[in-house]
Formats: structure tokens, C-alpha cells, sequence
């Protein structure tokens, strides 16, 4: 009997959020402007659900990653460059729009199709993990809707923790209001675990690691599918930006308690 | 724990436009239409050639800079390109030059440029003067950019890099800084990469994963003009006779949304000298969708003490010449770099066995046209050329033979040529503003035989100290006070100079006069990755204790160093840190086992900008 988990990441490419975005609207609806001269990082959510698969993995012997990414072709490879040095997985790229200005319904559609394609996917030993939420600007439902067109009943959101118990069964740390926990378990495989933050730092940079994983990549990039994602259902009344104030001032040697005094008289202004 | 080895047929260190020449022309002769093998690995039977690039920044074409180039070297590799398939990218439609007279009073003139701005103001009515800036009616031909083309190397260099990693045949790593060479004797052997999970001092952390070993037959070194791999050859080989990397620069540059009242065409290219001091040179070159890439360069013979070269930016922006067409523009992104300035005369041993040096740390910017980006792709070319043509043979990438096909293809090309008309062209500098422009044109018309000859000094042999800069402006009890009260502040003492001296405060608007501190943020912030080395050190603390002024304090680009405490040696923010190299040919603190370095050394790390709209 094979043992571990079979684990897939949703999860694709948004600006680097250090960038300074503007919000701009193109002839197909709202766009960021010079969004593609903009350089990608993984979506900081599904990066921190791969981070904590590749951990899982390491624990449990024989199980397998996969990163199902829905992007544009040419930013997913550059992408590929830095997220494949971290950990091991193997990329299933759909080449389409990943601009957050998408329904989520035809998204979800396009990443359990391309799921359900995955040859030799045990969906008895199938963790299906991604981000709560997403920093491109997208609803925080998309993972809940990938769960249930591939028919997985048990879904947990906003978690922090993932516990293989002695007897496999999963315990979960899933956030909810007033900084709490809510402790779940499920007694194992199928699951959707959409992540908030984990708890794993940023995995270094292995370039044996990124020679293994790009010989398989490559390949898979070349093939990508494109994945059009509809969006004819939708209409943005308006787009914005979080409004932005920033004062710099250099102080040295201020205690704890002043800079905290200062931050709630800024706050009160 | 012991480094993990990884063998591989070519390690490329840098990724810029000569690593971008190296790679296209290389991959081209990698495999055919078809994919199949042309040249295959000796690394991994039945596999192409292994071709892996490391870059230190965390994306490619981070950090770089606006250009206008003749393109004729990237042209013969992309015969069909156009400009407009790049981003921010444009053909050159129109050239000046401008000398920027002073509208403030605040800058160093000499007495015969004072005259000559007294005759300006005066003929105003006859001469082409607005603005405070004259237009200069003729335009050398050796500074001519005509049929070129202006761009974003940031873009530039994504657009190259994600052709390059769509052919499948090479692999460009980011994020990831070289060390050092390996050597086996006096063969390179390969890289080391950066430790990782260390300490800021590099001591093992408790996630230590040391730097792997490359190994490979040929290592290719493209890392710039500050790179470690560079410094470390430099230090080991020292450079052919004569040969010296004393002529320095840093170039200071921000991305601008221009507002729409700009009536500047696209394609649009403006030097400028004299202003904000005689020696600072300027540019501004307006790319498509109303964005410019614009900025300063302050050279090492300037011999100012004060070299806040953002504050020199500002002051630039703000000439009423440059200010009529930014002004209600929106800052989008800004960075720093530095320039090898020496030109042939700071070519280093181009090969040795297991190793070529191509680009800007290769010596091959003409300082007498100014150009850098053409004539480094073109030597990555000329390299991937000799490095197909002994593949095919079957012969070691040895000195001999690098020698035979690289150096030679150099020799014999228009980039060596050039090179050496070019040679002497600055040398006019170390004597002053009048006698370098005069020692240019006379070098660029003469093709090289002639120029005002001078001794080139090292760096800190230039620089005047404070009291005597300031000598008849301020009195010394004055600078002892300004010293002190900057000393308490834990700040450099040369922006209150500034200040003394008349420089007008910045009026920041939080748009596009941003201060210091928040143009880190700007454009992608500044950071550096957590889990390696502080890349800049202070070799010997003693040295540091005892300098007045810190000038390495003073030229940082992103205010990453500031004055050490209690008269120690400088402090270091490597999250601020943008890598422009700036700090190690402004120390003042020769070293006595190496004259020709300073105390600080310059070491392979992450981070820095994040933008590659530069």
C-alpha cells in the first residue's frame, strides 16, 4: 500500500506587492497599470501553503507535490526561477490571466479541471491546499469552490496549523474572530486546507533543489494549456487602492513604549 | 556540514546585457529547430550543454538603469528587432545637450566658467539661453547616438532573460549571489555560492546551509563593476600592465510619470553639464506612455567632500531646464549604480584557464561616447562565438584557447578599436571641469591622438577634505560645530554644509521630490533577504575609527551606512543596502598591504532594489 499524501497547491503569480501599483482601467475592465513590466512573486498565501506541503512531504515518506498555477506564461516561468529553488514540486502550468480582476467561479472551474487531469492522483491520500485569501485582489472563495467540484466535503479555512496525528487522522489550527483558534479534525485525506500564514519562515534558496525541479518545468511550461477565464459575468463599479500615508523620521534609541505612544497618536489624527 | 557540489558545463555569474549576449547567442547553437542536441553536456550524457546563470538580485533586470545605445551590437543578434516589442523601449528622435548654468549660486565654479556664465547671462538675447541652460548648437559625432535606440535595461533584460528561459536550454537563476571563485591551482573550477542561514557577520545560524560548489569546465564572469566574483580574480591576478580601475562613477536614476502638460516627443534625448556642480553630468531620456527615465552621475574626480548624490538629484530635477518638463510628474522608481569609468584602461585579464570576463568588469565601456550596454552585450557575443567554436572541437576551455577565440575576436572587433581611440579621453578630468571637456573633444576628434594628458589618481588621493572645501565659505570653528551637532544626530555632516554653503532645502511633496528615507520605498522597496552575510565590511575597525569624514557614510546611495558611533567604524543597514557599490572606491582609508583598495570590502550579497521599471 503506498503511503504520504498527495498534495496540491493552488496557487499563481501577483505583482510584487513592494511595487507601486495604480490601478488603471483598460479596454477589457480594470487593469494595474504596466502590470506585466511589473515583476511577480508567488501569491504570498499559496506561497505559505507550499512551504507548509513541503514540510508535510518531508514527514511523511512517499508523498508528492504538485503547484497547479494559472498565470501568464511568460511571468509563470520567470516565477518558476525563484519559487522551484525552495521546494520540490511538480508545476502544473495553465497559461491565462492572473490579473484578480476574474470571477472565481470560472477560475475554481479552470484549476479543478486542471486537477482532475493529473495523471496517477490518488484522490484517497489528496490534500488540496491553497491561500485563504489571495493578494490579487480575488473574493477569498476560490479554494472553497475548487474543494467542491472535485467533491472534497471537508474544508478548512484560514489555517495555521496541520497536524498528522498517530492515527492519521489531521488536526487543524483554522483562525476565527478575536485573535482565537477553532481546533478541527478530520479523520485524514481528502481535505482542502486553505491557509492563512502557517508558521514556516521562507524556505532558502537550494539550487539543487531548483536544477532537480526545472528539468520537469520546463517541459511543463512549454506544454501549458491556455485556460481562457471568462469575465463577462462581472462588473466593477469602481477600483482603488488602500490609501496609502507614510511619515519618515529617523529616531534612534527610542524605548517600546514611546514608539507605541507615538503610533496611537498618529492613528488618533 | 560540508557544501553540496553540483557539476554543470558552463556557471555564469551576473545577469546584465553581457551575460544577455553570452546566453542568446550561446542557446542558439545549443540546440536546433527541432530541439535536437548540437552541442551536448559532458556533465550529463545524452543532455545538452548545462548552461546555469546566477544572479544575486532577486529578479532579473533589477536595479539597472535607463540607457540610450547605439544598439548595433544587439541589433546583429536580433536583426528583425524594433523598439516598440521591448517595453519602455523607443528609437532615438531627437538629441541636446545643455549647459546648465546656476540659477541658485549655490554651486563651485571655477573663474573661467564663472566668466564663461557672466558671457551667457549677458547674450542671452543671441544665444539659444532659456531656462538657464544653453543649448549647445553642435553635438560631436562621437557622442551621437543617431539611429539608436533609448530603453529600460530592466526591461531590456527581462525581455532577453524570458527568451532565453523560453528556449528551455538555460537557466537563470535569481536571487542568488556568487562568493567566489573556485580555483584548482590557478584553474577556475567553478563558483561558490553565498552561505545561507547565517548570521549578519557570517557566522553559521542555527538554518546554516553552506554555499554550494559549481563546478564547471568554463566559468563565465559577467557581474558587473563591483561584482565579488570580479574583485575576487582582480585580487588574485591583479591586471596587466598598466592597466589600473581607479575612474569611477555612480550613476543616480528615477523612473518619472512625466505630467501631461510635457511636450517632450518620446524618443526625446537630453544631456546636461555644469549644473548642480560643473562635474555632475545629467540625463533624461523620454520613453513611451509618458514615462522618463532621468538622472545624475557623480564622478570619482569630482573632488567635492560633499557627494550626497541624491541631494545633487534633486537640486538637478529642479533646474528650472528640467523642472519645466517634470513638474506635476509622479516619481515611479529610483536607483543607483556604480560605473567602471576606466575603460580599456581598467581591463583585467579578459581569460585565464576555466574563466573569461565579459562586460562592464571586463573594461569595455567606452568612456569617450559613453556607452556600455552595446559594447558589453557585443563582448558576451564574442565569447558565446569562441566558446561554440571550441565546443564543437572539442578542445578545454583553457587560457590558450580562450585566447585564440574570445580575445582575439575582441581585438579585432570595432569594440577594441573604439576602445582605444577612447582610452585616454577623461584623462582631462583629474585636472579640472575645463581642461576634461577640452581633453574629450579633443581625444574624439583627433580619434584618439590626442588628449590633455594627467596622472589618474586614486579616488581618495582627489577628494579635498572638508576644511579646505570649505576654506573662505566657512569658517573651521563653524564646521566644528556643524560636525559636532551632526555627530549627535548620528547623521553625515555634509548636508548641513549643503545647507551652509546655500544649497536651498528640498521642498518634498511626497510625489516627485520624495525624501531619502521614503525613496527606498519607492518603485519596489529596498530590502534584503534574511539568512545571508552583510555583504559590506569594515576590514580594519582601527582604519574606520580614525577617518574624518566617513565618506563611504556620505556617497551611500540608500543612506544604508551611517556614521559609526562614538567614533567608531560606519554602521551598516544592508535592508537599505541597494548594492550600487558606491562605498568601495570612496574610502578614504587606503589599505597598506593593497594601496589600491580601501577598507571596505564588497562582498556577494542579496537584496537591494526591487524594481524593474528602471
Amino acid at each position: 500500500m503506498s503511503t504520504g499524501f498527495h498534495i496540491v497547491v493552488c496557487g499563481s503569480l501577483v505583482p510584487d506587492p513592494l511595487q507601486t501599483l495604480a490601478p488603471v482601467q483598460g479596454p477589457a475592465g480594470p487593469a494595474l497599470k504596466n502590470e506585466l513590466m511589473l515583476p511577480a512573486v508567488l501569491d504570498p498565501f499559496a506561497a505559505h501553503s507550499l512551504y507548509e506541503a513541503a514540510n508535510l512531504a518531508k514527514k511523511a515518506p512517499g508523498s508528492k507535490i504538485w503547484l497547479v498555477s494559472l498565470g501568464n506564461k511568460a511571468k509563470l516561468q520567470q516565477l518558476m526561477m525563484t519559487v522551484a529553488q525552495k521546494v520540490p514540486f511538480e508545476l502544473v502550468p495553465l497559461d491565462g490571466p492572473a490579473s484578480g480582476f476574474t470571477d472565481s467561479f470560472e477560475v475554481a472551474a479552470a484549476l479543478a479541471g486542471a486537477i482532475d487531469k493529473i495523471p496517477n492522483l490518488d484522490r484517497s491520500r489528496l490534500l488540496l491546499f491553497g491561500g485563504c485569501a489571495s493578494a490579487s485582489r480575488d473574493a477569498g472563495v476560490t479554494m472553497q469552490m475548487v474543494g467542491e467540484r472535485l467533491g472534497i466535503l471537508d474544508q478548512f479555512l484560514a489555517v495555521d496549523e496541520l497536524k498528522v496525528e498517530e492515527n492519521g487522522s489531521l488536526r487543524f489550527l483554522e483562525r476565527i474572530e478575536g485573535g482565537r483558534y477553532q481546533v478541527s479534525v478530520c479523520s485524514g485525506p481528502p481535505a482542502m486546507v486553505a491557509w492563512a500564514t502557517g508558521n514556516l519562515p521562507e524556505p532558502p534558496n537550494n539550487p539543487q533543489i531548483g536544477m532537480q525541479n526545472m528539468r520537469a518545468i520546463m517541459p511543463a511550461l512549454q506544454k501549458a494549456q491556455p485556460a481562457p477565464v471568462a469575465t463577462s459575468g462581472i462588473t466593477f463599479a469602481s477600483v482603488t487602492l488602500p490609501a496609502q500615508q507614510r511619515q519618515t523620521r529617523i529616531v534612534k534609541d527610542a524605548s517600546v513604549e514611546e514608539i507605541a505612544k507615538e503610533i496611537v497618536a498618529w492613528i488618533k489624527e | 556540514m560540508d557544501n553540496q557540489i553540483m557539476e554543470v558545463d558552463i556557471a555564469c555569474v551576473g545577469f546584465g546585457p553581457a551575460m544577455g549576449g553570452f546566453l542568446t547567442t550561446l542557446s542558439r547553437a545549443v540546440a536546433d529547430e527541432f530541439g535536437e542536441t548540437l552541442l551536448p553536456s559532458a556533465v550529463m550524457p545524452g543532455m545538452p550543454m548545462q548552461i546555469v546563470c546566477y544572479e544575486r538580485a532577486d529578479d532579473i533586470g533589477f536595479g539597472v538603469s535607463g540607457v540610450v545605445t547605439q544598439a548595433r551590437a544587439i541589433r546583429e543578434s536580433f536583426p528583425d528587432l524594433k523598439p516598440e516589442e521591448i517595453p519602455l523601449a523607443a528609437p532615438v528622435r531627437q538629441e541636446k545637450v545643455y549647459y546648465l548654468l546656476d540659477p541658485i549660486g549655490a554651486s563651485r565654479r571655477s573663474s573661467g566658467l564663472k566668466i564663461a556664465d557672466r558671457l551667457l547671462k549677458l547674450g542671452k538675447r543671441l544665444l539659444p539661453v532659456r531656462d538657464d541652460a544653453y543649448e549647445l548648437p553642435y553635438i560631436p559625432p562621437f557622442l551621437h547616438k543617431k539611429d539608436g535606440m533609448i530603453m529600460s535595461v530592466g526591461q531590456f533584460a527581462q525581455w532577453v532573460g524570458g527568451q532565453l528561459m523560453g528556449t528551455g536550454l538555460v537557466q537563470i537563476w535569481p536571487g542568488t549571489p556568487v562568493a567566489e571563485p573556485l580555483f584548482e591551482g590557478d584553474r577556475v573550477i567553478g563558483v561558490k555560492l553565498a552561505d545561507q542561514g547565517v548570521e549578519k557577520d557570517g557566522t553559521p545560524g542555527p538554518n546554516f546551509l553552506p554555499g554550494m560548489h559549481i563546478h564547471a569546465a568554463l566559468t563565465v564572469v559577467g557581474d558587473g563593476p563591483v561584482g565579488a566574483v570580479g574583485q575576487f580574480l582582480d585580487r588574485r591576478f591583479g591586471f596587466p600592465e598598466g592597466n589600473q580601475q581607479r575612474e569611477w562613477a555612480v550613476g543616480m536614476k528615477a523612473v518619472v510619470e512625466l505630467p501631461e502638460s510635457c511636450t517632450l516627443p518620446t524618443g526625446s534625448v537630453l544631456h546636461t553639464i555644469g549644473y548642480p556642480e560643473p562635474e555632475i553630468f545629467g540625463f533624461f531620456y523620454v520613453l513611451p506612455n509618458r514615462m522618463a527615465s532621468l538622472g545624475i552621475f557623480v564622478p570619482s574626480w569630482f573632488d567635492s567632500p560633499c557627494r550626497t548624490s541624491y541631494r545633487y538629484l534633486q537640486h538637478w530635477m529642479m533646474h528650472p531646464a528640467i523642472w519645466q518638463h517634470i513638474e506635476g510628474g509622479r516619481l515611479v522608481s529610483w536607483g543607483a549604480k556604480t560605473l567602471q569609468e576606466s575603460g580599456k584602461r581598467g581591463e583585467p585579464f579578459l581569460v585565464g584557464d576555466g574563466y573569461a570576463r565579459i562586460g562592464e568588469g571586463s573594461g569595455c565601456t567606452n568612456v569617450l561616447t559613453g556607452s556600455g550596454v552595446d559594447e558589453a552585450w557585443l563582448s558576451g557575443v564574442q565569447l558565446a562565438e569562441g566558446v561554440i567554436e571550441l565546443a564543437k572541437a572539442g578542445q578545454p576551455f583553457n587560457r590558450a584557447n580562450l585566447e585564440r577565440v574570445y580575445v582575439q575576436r575582441r581585438r579585432e572587433s570595432w569594440l577594441e578599436k573604439e576602445a582605444r581611440i577612447a582610452k585616454k579621453a577623461r584623462d582631462g578630468f583629474q585636472r579640472g571641469f575645463i581642461p576634461g571637456v577640452i581633453g574629450m573633444g579633443l581625444t574624439g576628434f583627433s580619434r584618439g591622438h590626442l588628449h590633455i594628458p594627467a596622472q589618474i589618481r586614486r579616488p581618495r588621493e582627489q577628494i579635498r577634505s572638508l576644511e579646505a572645501f570649505c576654506a573662505n565659505r566657512v569658517s573651521p570653528e563653524e564646521l566644528v560645530t556643524l560636525r559636532e551637532e551632526a555627530r549627535a544626530k548620528g547623521v553625515p555632516v555634509f548636508d548641513a554644509v549643503m545647507d551652509r554653503l546655500g544649497w536651498p532645502k528640498i521642498p518634498c511633496d511626497g510625489k516627485l521630490l520624495v525624501s531619502h528615507q521614503d525613496v527606498l520605498l519607492m518603485g519596489g522597496k529596498v530590502q534584503a533577504a534574511a539568512g545571508f552575510a552583510d555583504h559590506v565590511a569594515f576590514l580594519d575597525p582601527t582604519l574606520c575609527r580614525d577617518c574624518y569624514p566617513q565618506l563611504c557614510a556620505e556617497i551611500c546611495s540608500g543612506q544604508a551606512i551611517t556614521p559609526g558611533e562614538g567614533g567608531g567604524p560606519p554602521q551598516f543597514d544592508r535592508d537599505k543596502c541597494v548594492h550600487c557599490g558606491a562605498c568601495l572606491w570612496n574610502c578614504t582609508r587606503g589599505r597598506l598591504d593593497d594601496p589600491e583598495r580601501g577598507n571596505i570590502d564588497f562582498r556577494a550579497g542579496s537584496g537591494g532594489l526591487h524594481s524593474a521599471e528602471n
